[in-house]
């Protein structure tokens, strides 16, 4: 393990799914860090390619989907390319993966207790059966599962879809992970039961230096967890930088579209600001910007590719025309 | 309770209960002396409020708080246990037969799945237009017209009138199911969750154009959601239910300014903002209780931080506290 570095560094990481009707660059050019202790959000509407960038991480990209540019170095080794058994042994030792739905991660006909306890010893031969269950009966209790003895006993239909949850957050946590990669974990949830694992997760993060990444379409979730954010549109990262910069001042369009879209208490009566038309086909993206379509600041430049551009300190965009002036005022 | 002048729509004690029935093998268990019993979700308790013409009210609550059976009572699609509901100050089972295909009309419903509420083998014109014809609003030499007419009002174009529903988004069949709605010339639409399952930008559309509609076509709603920002924007007045009870109403402002009830209160302090950054978050503790087994009392007991031995035996009257507001708490008694 490196030292001083990111936990987490991609670099121009490509996903493309080789379809009948084309190649859909899924993931295209999507580079970030993220640090010890940090929580990153990663949003974006459905078919932006921000679940795909988590799955890629992982290595869990089904064909006809396929890595092919890029990397991903967590703690200064590159993952892509590494075979199945070497993902394996990282894989739910030191990055783990949090889904949307719990029991994607549970096996119903298995007892919780079975499944800590096999997640414990698939990583770590050493340590007995008593330590492992030791350990899982912990997990349980760090997550804020009542009575965690007899609770490790019980079977996953016998929870409730937050306490569920819990416990699919209690498996990624036993081998104490140096990622977590969090796709939606909240999205089923209702909201005082959101609020309980977003305790936990913040708490997690600062207390264990935990590196996360939450993957949501949610802005609102992430204005309150997270400590920088990335927002995709598209299968590209249209602009990334600490969350209150970016919830501030969004400069790219898309961002300023999407912050206004968003309804509350002080838009109330008015009409809410709309993005026009819809999400483009990946299959059938315009050349240059994909969100020239739908951009009220689009003009002949934007049929060129934007490159990724700094205009203010540690904000990266891609555009020809970010507002600026308004970022400024 | 304030008498409305011109009430839409009226509910009054409103129950409904689901009974799971036991099966063959749980009877002969019970003969035998096990103690199996008939078990009985109380979805709505027994629940009253008034719906004014013109206004949109925002039904609000978590998963399992019976807001889209209440929903459905309200629309027709589920007989209620007790209690009754009055449309333009007729009882529903008071009502001729004509009178009650009316108020059928008049009260249409628009569903949260847009997959699923619309028939993956009917076109796009039968769909919006069948009930129309068969309820003459209009025939069917001039249905193409009619429903292209339909489809420009909640913002399709009219060229797509021959296509299947899969061969939209989400968002434009969630469009399809309001034309459909909108087809038979309702008053009053309940809309259950029908923005939930739409992206953000998406969303802002339908909401739009759900404003819209309230303004050229003077519709009432009750809007159900579990999404109190959206609430928060688009309703009047809010009704808050938890485990099948109604626990506070107030108009939208003196609500999310001043709530009353102590779920209310957690429920706005757990909502995610746009403009709360990096705050540490102090959740409502304990799970929401199965409604097969409430707790006795006030439901929200075992998870409320001002706890008092009454609220444990007894069940705390929605009563008036401001004029306009409603609220259950024992507090309010002090």
């Amino acid at each position: 393990m490196s030292g001083d570095g990111p936990t987490l560094s991609v670099c121009n990481l490509e996903t493309h799914f080789f379809t009948r009707d084309g190649v859909a660059k899924a993931v295209d050019n999507v580079s970030f860090d993220v640090d010890k202790g940090e929580i990153m959000g990663l949003v974006g509407e459905s078919g932006s390619g921000k679940s795909v960038t988590g799955f890629s991480i992982l290595g869990l990209v089904d064909p006809p989907g396929e890595v092919v540019g890029g990397q991903v170095l967590f703690n200064g080794h590159d993952l892509v390319g590494l075979d199945d058994e070497q993902m394996q042994k990282l894989r739910g030792n030191r990055i783990a993966m949090i889904f949307q739905d719990p029991m994607m991660t549970l096996n119903p006909v298995l007892r919780v207790d079975t499944q800590m306890i096999e997640t414990v010893l698939a990583h770590d031969k050493s340590i007995s059966k008593n330590e492992a269950r030791q350990r899982s009966r912990d997990a349980l209790g760090q997550v804020g599962i009542p009575s965690p003895d007899e609770r490790l006993k019980a079977y996953p239909h016998q929870f409730s879809g937050g306490m569920r949850q819990r416990v699919a957050i209690a498996i990624a946590l036993l081998n104490k992970p140096d990622l977590i990669i969090a796709d939606e974990p909240t999205t089923a949830l209702d909201v005082t039961i959101q609020g309980q694992i977003l305790y936990e997760a913040q708490k997690l993060c600062r207390e264990t230096g935990t590196a996360m990444i939450w993957i949501t379409h949610d802005l609102a979730v992430v204005a309150g967890l997270v400590d920088k954010i990335c927002v995709m549109y598209a299968g590209r990262i249209v602009e990334q930088g600490a969350i209150s910069d970016v919830l501030d001042n969004p400069v790219h369009p898309y961002t300023v579209g999407l912050l206004g879209s968003v309804p509350g208490h002080n838009t109330r009566g008015e009409r809410l600001y709309q993005i026009p038309g819809m999400t483009p086909s990946l299959l059938n993206l315009p050349t240059g910007c994909a969100f020239q379509a739908r951009c009220p600041r689009a003009d002949e430049a934007c049929t060129a590719e934007p490159n990724i551009t700094q205009p203010l300190a540690d904000r990266n965009i891609r555009c020809f025309h970010p507002h600026l002036q308004e970022a400024a005022e | 309770m304030m008498t409305p002048q011109n009430a839409m729509l009226e509910v009054k004690d409103l129950t409904k209960n689901f009974v799971k029935r036991l099966d063959m093998a749980g009877k002969i268990a019970q003969r035998l002396g096990s103690n199996i019993r008939e078990e009985t979700v109380h979805a709505v308790d027994s629940v009253s409020f008034t719906i004014e013409k013109g206004e949109v009210v925002g039904l609000v609550g978590e998963s399992g708080c019976g807001k889209s059976t209440l929903g459905r009572m309200i629309a027709g699609i589920l007989p209620p246990t007790a209690g009754g509901i009055s449309f333009k100050g007729v009882e529903f089972t008071a009502m001729t037969q004509e009178e009650g295909e009316a108020a059928a009309l008049a009260i249409q419903m628009i569903f949260q799945d847009p997959f699923a509420s619309l028939n993956p083998r009917m076109r796009v014109e039968d769909i919006i237009g069948e009930a129309s014809v068969i309820h003459g609003m209009t025939d069917l030499k001039e249905r193409s017209d009619y429903v292209g007419d339909m489809m420009e009002r909640v913002g399709l174009g009219r060229e797509y009138i021959r296509r299947y529903p899969h061969q939209f988004s989400g968002g434009q069949r969630q469009r399809i199911g309001i034309a459909r709605a909108l087809a038979v010339q309702p008053e009053f639409l309940v809309c259950d969750e029908a923005i939930a399952a739409l992206d953000v930008s998406i969303q802002a559309q339908v909401i739009n154009l759900f404003m819209d509609l309230r303004e050229d076509l003077d519709l009432t709603y009750l809007f159900i959601s579990h999404d109190l920002s959206v609430v928060e924007h688009i309703s009047d007045r809010v009704v808050i239910m938890y485990l099948g009870r109604i626990v506070e109403t107030a108009p939208t402002d003196e609500l999310f300014d001043k709530p009353n009830h102590p779920y209310t209160t957690a429920l706005l302090n757990e909502v995610p903002r746009l403009d709360q950054r990096g705050i540490e978050y102090e959740p409502v503790s304990g799970e929401i209780p199965s409604p097969l087994d409430p707790p006795p009392g006030c439901h929200f007991h075992p998870r409320c931080p001002h706890v008092t031995d009454r609220c444990t035996i007894e069940v705390p009257v929605l009563r008036e506290i401001a004029p306009g507001r409603l609220s259950a708490c024992h507090l309010n008694d002090q």
